[in-house]
């Protein structure tokens, strides 16, 4: 690991202060700034153990989770949750598990109990992709990690990489559970930084890899998740999380679907559907919500829309599995939760 | 390593003492917005970081890169807490935070300062009775190798308070951090079983 500055702030305006106080040139993209938060750690000193992560100036923002970005809130206007909650606390949190399925099913499979009390759900969301190309340095070709280097996992071993929204400059997966839990429920995302406090739809966090995979969210630097908000639904009660992996606990999905449904008798009036594990990015298959919409929810409707959310898949020479793994792990789910008593 | 009981609070001294070098390097742009409450603005100085462990105080100086599992082994000689991975994948190095199991090779000792750590050297009583979890590994045999044990216990120990020690199913999906590579998985889950009414009754 590199040697960094360390500063620990006390809130949100200091936590930003710090970020920017330093005057150095920035890149445009937060996750490649000199500058990065520590909030649990688990990406942030991992990669910088592995030298992927260069950061110059570390900020500890622990201590905002004894602010509001530490409390989770339930009400008529729905839930927030702080970006310093850990997933534990989130996923534990009765009213989370009783009218956010989907969310506390999301957490509660990812990674390991200890992790859970560590990473917070703000670093949660923005960690990176497990792309062994992109996590050992010793591989030159990365464009995420060395912008224009090329893709080493184009013609590698590309097993756990993504079919969905990729391109020929980065197959990485986005490796995450959670992400695709607040996608599903059109959450909204709370963002304070040095321009001021904004909100942003979950769906316009994170950018699809294109042609510049090492832009990774459209955070500026500096910028910091302060919370999650997630509108009450009607298909909120009705939804889960679908995790397919090759072992069954502590692993990051193969193929996911976090799955919400409105049902009128047989008929879908609403659906919701986010698929990770395949995908560059938190993937909403807006395709088989269309598939699904105003139709009976039976075997066939269930097929076309599964093959609906897989019709642009671009597999490479070891990941054309996932095609098929995700449209059984998306038919699954949806009988699933249409099965569910509410 | 020196040990101390803290009557004044270091952080705030910390704090002040810090504000005017902060105010030339960092406060640069302007000098008006809070404070950082604590900088290490030469990343070659050491920091100093207070942690207690075990229910002691020490006082330490190390360079900032410091994790919480190396200040434990090479600072303060408590070599029970182990290093596997160093990458949050094994759980060999999981200690207790406020009582909350977390990985020591993936927390920055700096980040710890002014937190209470229990490591394996703090789980037995003062007279060198074992804890129940301690007792219940050794009765069923819940290792072989013994170089993942103070992590598997500590972890079962929280798996415990947690209440996630139910049923078995439960047991191995809240335990699954802790990798054992001579797979003692069974006995682990007897160990835990044995010692869940015990920690209760104490």
């Amino acid at each position: 690991m590199r040697p960094f500055q360390f500063a620990r702030v006390e809130d949100v305006k200091a936590a930003i202060h710090a970020h920017t106080g330093g005057g150095r040139a920035d890149d445009v993209s937060a996750s490649n700034s000199p500058n990065q938060y520590l909030a649990g750690g688990t990406t942030l000193l991992d990669l910088m153990k592995l030298d992927v992560m260069r950061a110059a100036r570390v900020i500890d923002i622990n201590a905002l989770q004894q602010t509001n970005s530490g409390k989770i809130e339930f009400s008529s206007k729905g839930l927030r949750l702080g970006a310093m909650v850990r997933m534990a606390q989130a996923a534990d949190h009765p009213d989370v598990r009783k009218h956010f399925p989907v969310i506390g099913q999301a957490l509660q499979l990812a990674a390991s109990a200890q992790i859970r009390n560590m990473a917070s759900l703000g670093g949660n969301v923005l960690q990176r992709t497990r792309c062994s190309y992109f996590r050992d340095t010793s591989y030159p070709n990365c464009n995420k990690r060395i912008p224009g280097s090329g893709c080493a996992a184009l013609d590698g071993f590309n097993r756990s990489h993504a079919v969905l929204g990729v391109s020929d400059q980065c197959i990485a997966s986005y490796p995450g559970d959670f992400a695709q839990a607040l996608l599903a429920l059109d959450a909204r995302v709370e963002i304070d930084g040095p321009t001021g406090a904004r909100e942003i739809p979950f769906a316009g966090l994170h950018r699809p890899p294109g042609k510049t995979p090492h832009l990774e969210t459209t955070l500026a630097p500096a910028e910091l998740i302060t919370a999650f908000s997630v509108p009450p639904a009607p298909w909120a009660r009705r939804s889960l999380f679908l995790k397919i992996r090759d072992r069954e606990s502590y692993e990051f999905a193969l193929a996911s679907a976090a799955v919400a449904l409105e049902l009128d008798g047989g008929t879908v009036k609403q659906v919701r559907i986010a698929l990770g594990g395949v995908a560059a990015l938190p993937w909403r298959a807006k395709e088989a919500e269309a598939q699904l919409t105003g139709r009976q929810l039976d075997e066939q409707t269930i097929e076309s829309a599964a093959t609906a959310a897989f019709a642009q898949a671009r597999a490479r020479e070891h990941n054309a599995f996932k095609v098929e793994l995700g449209k059984r792990a998306l038919v699954r789910a949806l009988h699933q939760a249409a099965a569910l008593e509410i | 390593m020196t040990d101390q009981t803290r009557g004044w609070s270091r952080r705030n001294l910390l704090a002040t003492s810090i504000a005017s070098t902060v105010s030339v390097t960092l406060l640069g742009r302007s000098g008006a917005e809070a404070a950082p409450a604590t900088v290490q603005t030469n990343p070659r100085d050491p920091v100093n970081v207070t942690l207690r462990v075990n229910g002691r105080q020490h006082r330490l100086s190390f360079d900032v890169r410091t994790t919480l599992l190396d200040a434990l082994r090479e600072h303060m000689g408590l070599t029970g807490s182990k290093k596997g991975c160093d990458h949050g994948q094994c759980g060999a190095c999981t200690v207790l935070v406020n009582d909350r199991r977390v990985l020591s090779c993936l927390t920055l000792a700096a980040s710890a300062d002014g937190q209470e750590v229990t490591t394996i050297e703090g789980l037995a009583q003062s007279d060198g009775s074992l804890h129940p979890m301690q007792q219940a590994f050794i009765d069923h045999d819940a290792f072989q190798c013994g170089y993942c044990t103070p992590g598997q216990i500590l972890s079962a120990v929280a798996c415990v308070k947690e209440g996630h020690a139910g049923v078995d199913v439960e047991i191995r999906e809240y335990m699954s951090g802790n990798l054992c590579r001579c797979a003692a998985y069974p006995n682990i889950v007897d160990a835990i079983k044995q010692a869940r009414p015990k920690m209760k009754e104490a």
